[in-house]
């Protein structure tokens, strides 16, 4: 175990570098090169640091480790609490590489402000991780919320053409489905005298009633968030007008932020109102599966049916967590990683040929397997992922998750898995538009293959994704034991809670 | 007893008021002989006696009630009075540029902003129905009189009339409450109308309607919906350095009497005003969030922010408990950062060397002054409530306060008018950072007004570090009104 504070490191040494960024003067040329560079090496050491969470995690522990705990308004009993465990742990790794991919992928597409990019990517990481790593309601809100300022920024300033529309769609409704879930929090915090999350998982003991409520304020929270239908409608603006990266981390890792907190906020803070509502999210992740599915296929422009088909994606992830069984938890957590490589590989898949193009539409393309083999390759091997093929990352999450599921309910089993076969429509569709058929259009008789630079982005995430797929053990097992542990305390309340009620 | 016949003790209690009104005399005597030529070296020395008298605020501090109970300070009174005395500073050291470039540099107005300032110190430790009208139309009178400062311009002068007419009609309503609550309890002074209340011995419907009138008055002064009206109008037309010192000053000064009143000889009431407070501040809140959507100018826009800020501080004072009024000091010190560095900005408008006052003026500035708009953007998201910026900890803690105090419909509505709100707040960060100017501002005029603006930026956003010592303070002045 390791003496220093590990995540505090991890989550503000990205901060040291947006610093570094925001200081550095000279003629725009060394600038822009300075601060690329600070925000590669930042990023990439950041990166190598979360490593060693994984290395000394103790994939045997259910509870928190890497513990940080240091009084900040002492007063209000409001700390500065920090700790991972094994479900949190692969969302800040995920986090850390996604923006150093992303910062590398941005080196030539970002020609504009790129000290004010950086630095914006750089504030956001550190937002992103100490999100996952909070274990206090304060300090999770104030890194929840805080991620909106960054990500407006990244939206409005170099974003498409309709930048302005879809930076203040994002961030106003998100805002709007957060400051109901501050309520939240503060009445929580005056239930429990302080806001320090493994206290008050210890101690609170809310009536239905309150879990009532305050369980669908952190709903409104995550799920815009997630976002689940029908609140998911900022997502496809939101993709679609950011520039690449933006939707990288967009549908990396904000998105993982909603089923984040509904499993480590809403299931365990509220288990009655969880076991109460959870038809209720049944019957909107089926909708979203179905329903954006389709949607999805008729889309003319390639990030907006990748966007679609991360909300089909994102549905599954929110059944799993509701069935609270081992299989549907963990699967929906895979579901959630595997979604955020695959996804953002995806969005890089269209970034590339964006840089080249200039244009998203699916018609313009068609015949780049003459061109771009190496292309045609790696975005084979995502959509592939992205459908589920066995032996890729994409396969093991959805399966579990319908595993959990046909236990509890065959119906919505069946409903869910027929999304697997939209999803393979849609994808194989876009896949064929783009890559096959002849190359007859002019504007494509020149385009180049990828560069070294993005092979080098591609093949980590490349290898993530056969390894996820191969053997998902080394990211199931550690996050065992916490799932356990989760699903255990869930049982035992509902089973007080009915214990209570009979008396 | 024989204390008050020495009269000592009264004047050592009084003793940063009295410096500034000997200050202010002796700084007018000399800015009478010696002219226009002194102006610069007023407004500095004002500032200096400002902050020297907030300083002796401190050291050493004092607590207690002075000539017959007119006069009492305490921790909260102590807080509320360093607060408006730092503002007022500030204020007089970003007006120069601006009067400078308007011709208008008259060493007669930061001796009229330090005379109102008086008059603020005056109310903020009233503790008879008295002393607080005499303290408030002090102010009152000095304020009208810097609206109307820049009197060659017709909306200036019109701001000053305005003002003046509206804020006469508050004050006799005010005057006339007071009335009728001394006819009702039989006393003028705070304790004992709270006695008069509690014994039993005051006709309770009466004190009421007294009391509504009261806080009918402050209310205009404070510019809650639905005694608002005038806030934009005057906002607007009064010349910007003016208005950066209406936003801030006078709101905590007249915001620390409403909550000594209420808290003070009202308290017994509590049932009644709680309700009054609740519907002003849920309308504030609202009001201040819808009606600035459109606006483009953004000293009006800052007018309707200013209602909606008040409206959050009202619902910690509607909490009426110890971390309400905690609140209310905590909202209110980072209320006061986060305006004078967004005045200090507005302050900077100048585009071939005429001011400018537009939202849209600001276009290009992310690009042309980098650092002027990262200031500004981190303002503005500070008062839309986004964490980690300051601004989000002051509402946090108001709606804490609500919560706690069981009012939780208006803070669900608080909430959601803090998003609405929070669309014009982040319009100015998207016309700064997204759109794109042929010729933007230059603000290369005034260093302090930069300065002001870096380091209130500076102070908003690396507040979350240290949030505790402002906890502190604001807890210690709470707690004494809650012996």
């Amino acid at each position: 175990m390791a003496s220093w504070p590990i995540l505090s490191v991890v989550t503000f040494l990205p901060l040291v570098g947006a610093l570094f960024c925001l200081v550095v003067q000279g003629p725009k040329e060394a600038v822009d090169r300075n601060c690329r560079s600070a925000a590669l090496i930042t990023s990439l050491v950041t990166f190598l640091v979360s490593l060693l969470l994984w290395v000394h995690f103790d994939p045997t522990k259910a509870g928190f480790q890497f513990e940080e705990k240091v009084a900040w308004i002492p007063a209000l009993n409001i700390g500065y609490h920090m700790g991972i465990d094994g479900i949190s742990l692969f969302f800040v790794l995920l986090s850390t590489l996604l923006t150093a991919i992303c910062v590398l992928a941005s080196w030539e597409a970002v020609q504009t402000r790129v000290k004010e990019y950086m630095v914006a990517f750089l504030v956001l990481e550190t937002f992103m991780v100490g999100m996952f790593c909070a274990l206090d309601l304060a300090l999770f809100y104030v890194f929840f919320e805080g991620v909106l300022i960054p990500m407006f920024l990244i939206i409005g300033v170099w974003g498409g053409k309709r930048r302005v529309y879809a930076a203040f769609k994002f961030f106003l409704y998100t805002l709007l489905g957060s400051v109901l879930m501050l309520l939240a929090i503060i009445a929580i915090y005056w239930q429990a005298g302080t806001s320090d999350l493994p206290t008050v998982m210890e101690q609170m003991q809310l009536p239905f009633q309150w879990q009532f409520w305050l369980w669908l304020a952190f709903f409104a929270s995550f799920a815009v968030k997630v976002p689940m239908w029908p609140v998911h409608t900022w997502l496809p603006d939101a993709h679609v007008e950011a520039p690449t990266a933006g939707s990288v981390i967009l549908a990396g890792v904000l998105l993982k932020m909603g089923g984040y907190g509904f499993i480590r906020y809403s299931v365990t803070l509220f288990p009655e109102a969880t076991q109460y509502f959870a038809p209720l999210i049944f019957g909107l992740s089926v909708v979203a599966v179905i329903y954006t599915s389709l949607v999805a296929l008729v889309q003319e422009d390639m990030k907006k049916l990748i966007a679609y088909s991360s909300v089909a994606h994102m549905g599954l992830v929110t059944l799993g967590i509701y069935i609270m069984n081992m299989q549907g938890v963990q699967g929906s957590i895979f579901q959630m990683l595997s979604h955020g490589v695959v996804s953002a590989a995806l969005f890089l898949c269209v970034g590339v040929i964006y840089d080249r193009m200039h244009t998203r539409e699916i018609d313009a393309y068609g015949g780049l397997v003459h061109r771009m083999p190496r292309y045609a390759f790696v975005f084979m091997f995502f959509t592939l992922a992205s459908i589920g093929l066995p032996g890729l990352s994409g396969f093991v999450g959805e399966f579990l998750v319908l595993l959990g599921a046909f236990k509890i309910n065959t119906w919505v089993t069946f409903l869910a898995t027929t999304g697997l076969i939209w999803g393979a429509a849609y994808a194989l569709w876009l896949y064929r538009k783009i890559i096959f058929g002849e190359l007859t259009k002019a504007s494509l008789k020149a385009i180049l293959d990828m560069n070294r630079r993005e092979v080098a982005v591609f093949l980590p995430l490349v290898l993530i994704t056969l390894w996820m797929g191969i053997y998902p053990n080394s990211f199931l097992d550690p996050m065992a034991p916490a799932v356990d542990k989760l699903i255990g305390d869930y049982n035992a309340a509902i089973k007080l809670a009915h214990t209570a009620s009979l008396r | 007893m024989s204390m008050d016949m020495v009269g000592l003790e009264h004047w050592s209690l009084a003793r940063p008021e009295l410096f500034l009104a000997v200050a202010t005399a002796l700084l007018l005597l000399y800015g009478v002989l010696r002219g226009e030529v002194a102006t610069t070296f007023v407004s500095i020395a004002t500032s200096i006696a400002l902050i020297i008298t907030a300083v002796l605020l401190f050291v050493p501090y004092r607590e207690g009630t002075a000539f017959a109970q007119l006069f009492i300070t305490d921790r909260l009174t102590t807080t509320m009075k360093a607060l408006v005395l730092i503002s007022s500073a500030i204020a007089i050291l970003m007006s120069r540029a601006f009067f400078e470039h308007a011709k208008a540099w008259r060493f007669e107005y930061p001796l009229v902003v330090s005379l109102s300032t008086l008059g603020m110190m005056l109310m903020i430790s009233a503790n008879d129905l008295m002393s607080l009208y005499v303290g408030l139309e002090l102010q009152s009178l000095a304020l009208y009189v810097i609206a109307a400062f820049q009197r060659d311009s017709v909306r200036s002068t019109e701001a000053g009339i305005k003002y003046f007419v509206l804020g006469s009609v508050a004050s006799g309503m005010l005057l006339f409450g007071a009335s009728l609550i001394y006819g009702f309890c039989g006393s003028t002074a705070f304790v004992q109308i709270s006695q008069a209340l509690l014994a039993g011995k005051a006709a309770e419907i009466g004190t009421t309607i007294g009391m509504v009138f009261v806080v009918a008055g402050l209310a205009f002064k404070i510019a809650a919906v639905p005694f608002h009206m005038w806030t934009p109008d005057v906002y607007e037309g009064a010349p910007t350095p003016v208005t950066a010192f209406f936003a801030v000053a006078p709101k905590i000064a007249a915001l620390s009497l409403l909550v000594s009143v209420l808290m003070g000889p009202f308290k017994p009431l509590f049932p009644q005003w709680q309700q009054i407070i609740v519907a002003a501040a849920v309308l504030s809140m609202g009001w201040g969030a819808f009606a600035a959507l459109r606006q483009p100018n953004i000293k009006r826009l800052m007018a309707y922010s200013s209602i909606a800020n008040v409206g959050y501080v009202l619902l910690g004072v509607a909490a009426g408990t110890e971390r309400g009024i905690q609140s209310v000091v905590f909202f209110l010190a980072i209320y006061m950062v986060m305006n004078l560095g967004t005045f200090a900005v507005i302050l900077l408008m100048k585009r071939r060397n005429v001011m400018v006052e537009n939202i849209s003026d600001l276009a290009g500035l992310g690009r042309s002054h980098p650092m002027l708009a990262l200031s500004m953007m981190i303002m503005m998201f500070s008062l839309a409530g986004i964490p980690p910026l300051a601004g989000f900890w002051g509402k946090l803690y108001v709606f804490m306060a609500a919560v706690e105090a069981k009012l939780f419909w208006p803070a669900v509505l608080g909430v959601l008018a803090s998003v609405v709100a929070s669309y014009y707040y982040v319009r100015i960060v998207k016309v700064m950072y997204f759109d794109e100017s042929e010729e933007a501002i230059d603000p290369s005029f005034s260093g302090m007004n930069r300065a002001v603006a870096l380091v209130s930026a500076l102070l908003v956003a690396l507040f979350s570090l240290l949030p505790q010592p402002l906890s502190a303070i604001a807890a210690a002045a709470a707690k004494g009104l809650f012996p």
